[in-house]
């Protein structure tokens, strides 16, 4: 039970990939994924220029690599299912060593690992160089409907205290006697999923009555300007455009 | 059961998104008059809520953990609309800043983990729940009917999408009934977790359940002890039913993954050698159309099984009383 802080997330480092606005670095991450998954399997070269580019945008924002490992392992169950995929694969069948493996399985393998690990280490690059508020404020600039964002934005704010609640209450559960593999505990997990959610309901309820006495609109100020400066679109789109670039020529190619 | 990128193509990713913002579009229209007070922060929690749950571990079988996946719990507990919304969020959220499920594959993620479980789980418990009298015990029924069907519904969207445009030619009708028995047993579990949370919440506070509103002026009562005994018989039957297919792994697509691929290292033929080799050449052949009836036996079987157990438990209440 461990991975809900969210000040973990983010490097605060200095450096080009913090600066840039974050809406700007949304609409990168996206654009240069729509890169990746639009790049043929076959086209090796390409997944080369893409891989090198999230490894510049790690070097440039001196993201640790033991940083990007750890952040990484919510990847591992698909790498699983993905080496798999050449033993079960249909189609012709080709000798390596001891075993027939799908060609076609493989080529799924590749194509998900690549693809799958290009995603993650994105996503994790984005969250490093970016404040999750941040990230808030770029969803709603890119006008993402603002009863979503303030919804995500009360989820991220309240997570670790809800989280907090759900571990002292199955601390108390296990100073009860609460025997968690039993299937007899079964009942008293729901139980105190129960009062999670009941309390989490009673907080939101509370939390709204302070807030509307503070003046909430449904809106949340702005505390920090988003406003993004010369050059942000043009550094920080470069990636998306690089990648877009190398999936049509591949695309070409092919 | 997150989707990375890369998994399915592009097209397939930008279909689902847009299946998913019309769900979370539909949603948001039908939610306006709730927001109209700016209950905004009360959803918030309760996404936290389900997000926390959903890292929660249950114990659903002697030994077995299980994960809550939540989209049926969030419809009934929040109503279907609400409920569709803040699971998108949490799926949202867990691509956008714990890099769990890809960013092209968000969309399928939120179709996948909210919009059908939500929808589905809702109807499969509106439609219990509108052929059986206004008490707790058929309340649980209904719920226990709509987290088991939300589970399968969603993995053979998966199994739809993957037709369409998925990676790696993983053999279709193999992979549909993989997906197919292991998330009946998934659903089981999900129907185990979700019956014991909403009969907690159905004592504490049943006024919070949007499915049950009309129980809420019954007053809390320690009825809820019926629901884990149904949880227990379930179980029980779920154990026998589905035990080949039963693994420490929570998860189902490792575990579809692993059972694919653990038997099918032989030289000669993986299929063969699967345990799936059966159904696989059943009478009716590796078609869509047997895959399909697969589906729908394993439906009907499990529908009739919650019957009787319904029944037994319906017995023994009325002899106990």
């Amino acid at each position: 039970m461990s991975g809900v802080h969210a000040h973990a997330l983010t490097i605060h480092g200095h450096g080009r990939p913090y600066e840039i606005a974050p809406h700007v670095k949304v609409v990168a991450a996206f654009g240069f994924m729509v890169g990746v998954v639009a790049t043929p399997r076959e086209a090796f070269w390409a997944f080369a220029v893409h891989g090198a580019v999230v490894v510049g945008v790690a070097v440039a924002a001196r993201v640790p690599a033991t940083f990007m490992a750890s952040r990484m392992v919510v990847e591992i169950p698909f790498v699983l299912f993905a080496l798999f995929l050449p033993f079960v694969g249909v189609g012709p069948r080709v000798a390596v060593g001891p075993l027939a493996l799908s060609i076609e399985g493989i080529w799924g393998a590749w194509s998900i690992l690549a693809r799958a690990t290009l995603g993650t280490a994105t996503a994790v690059l984005l969250v490093a160089t970016t404040e999750v508020t941040e990230i808030l404020t770029g969803m709603s600039r890119l006008r993402v409907p603002a009863a979503i964002v303030a919804i995500a934005g009360f989820m991220i704010r309240y997570l670790e205290v809800v989280f907090d609640e759900a571990a002292r209450m199955r601390t108390a559960m296990l100073a009860r006697g609460w025997e968690p593999k039993s299937r007899r505990s079964l009942r008293a997990a729901g139980s105190m999923a129960a009062a999670l959610l009941v309390r989490a309901y009673e907080r939101g309820e509370r939390v709204h009555s302070a807030m509307l006495a503070r003046g909430y609109d449904g809106t949340m100020p702005r505390l920090f300007p988003s406003e993004s400066r010369p050059g942000d679109w043009s550094v920080g789109a470069a990636p998306a455009v690089l990648a877009i670039v190398v999936a049509a020529v591949a695309r070409g190619a092919a | 059961m997150h989707v990375p990128d890369g998994f399915l193509s592009g097209t397939v990713s930008a279909g689902a998104a847009v299946a998913s913002a019309g769900g979370i579009a539909a949603a948001l229209r039908q939610t306006r008059a709730h927001f109209a007070d700016k209950r905004l922060p009360l959803a918030g929690l309760m996404a936290a809520g389900i997000f926390v749950l959903q890292m929660l571990n249950f114990p659903v079988v002697s030994g077995t953990s299980g994960h809550l996946l939540g989209g049926a719990l969030a419809a009934i507990v929040l109503g279907p609309w609400m409920g569709l919304l803040v699971v998108s969020v949490v799926v949202m959220v867990q691509a956008l800043v714990f890099a769990d499920g890809g960013l092209i594959a968000m969309g399928t993620n939120v179709l996948l983990i909210a919009v059908i479980p939500a929808l589905v789980g809702w109807s499969v418990f509106r439609a219990v729940r509108s052929v059986t009298p206004a008490r707790r015990p058929w309340v649980l029924t209904a719920t226990g009917a709509g987290a088991l069907a939300s589970v399968p519904a969603s993995a053979m969207a998966f199994v739809i999408l993957y037709a369409l445009g998925g990676q790696g030619g993983a053999p279709l009708g193999m992979l549909a009934i993989a997906m197919l028995a292991v998330h009946l047993l998934i659903g089981i579990g999900e129907a185990a977790i979700t019956v014991a949370v909403v009969g907690g919440l159905l004592a504490y506070r049943a006024d919070l359940v949007a499915g049950a509103e009309d129980l809420a002026t019954e007053g809390a009562s320690a009825r809820t002890e019926r629901g884990a005994v149904w949880v227990g018989l379930a179980l029980a039957v779920a154990l026998l039913v589905v035990a080949p297919f039963a693994s420490a792994n929570p998860d189902g697509l490792e575990s579809v993954a692993e059972s694919l691929g653990f038997d099918t290292t032989a030289v000669e033929s993986a299929v063969a050698e699967s345990p799936f080799a059966d159904y696989v050449v059943s009478p009716l052949g590796e078609t869509g159309v047997s895959v399909a009836l697969a589906g729908l036996l394993g439906i009907v079987v499990t529908l009739g099984v919650m019957a009787v157990v319904t029944w037994v438990v319906r017995g023994r209440r009325a002899s106990r009383v």
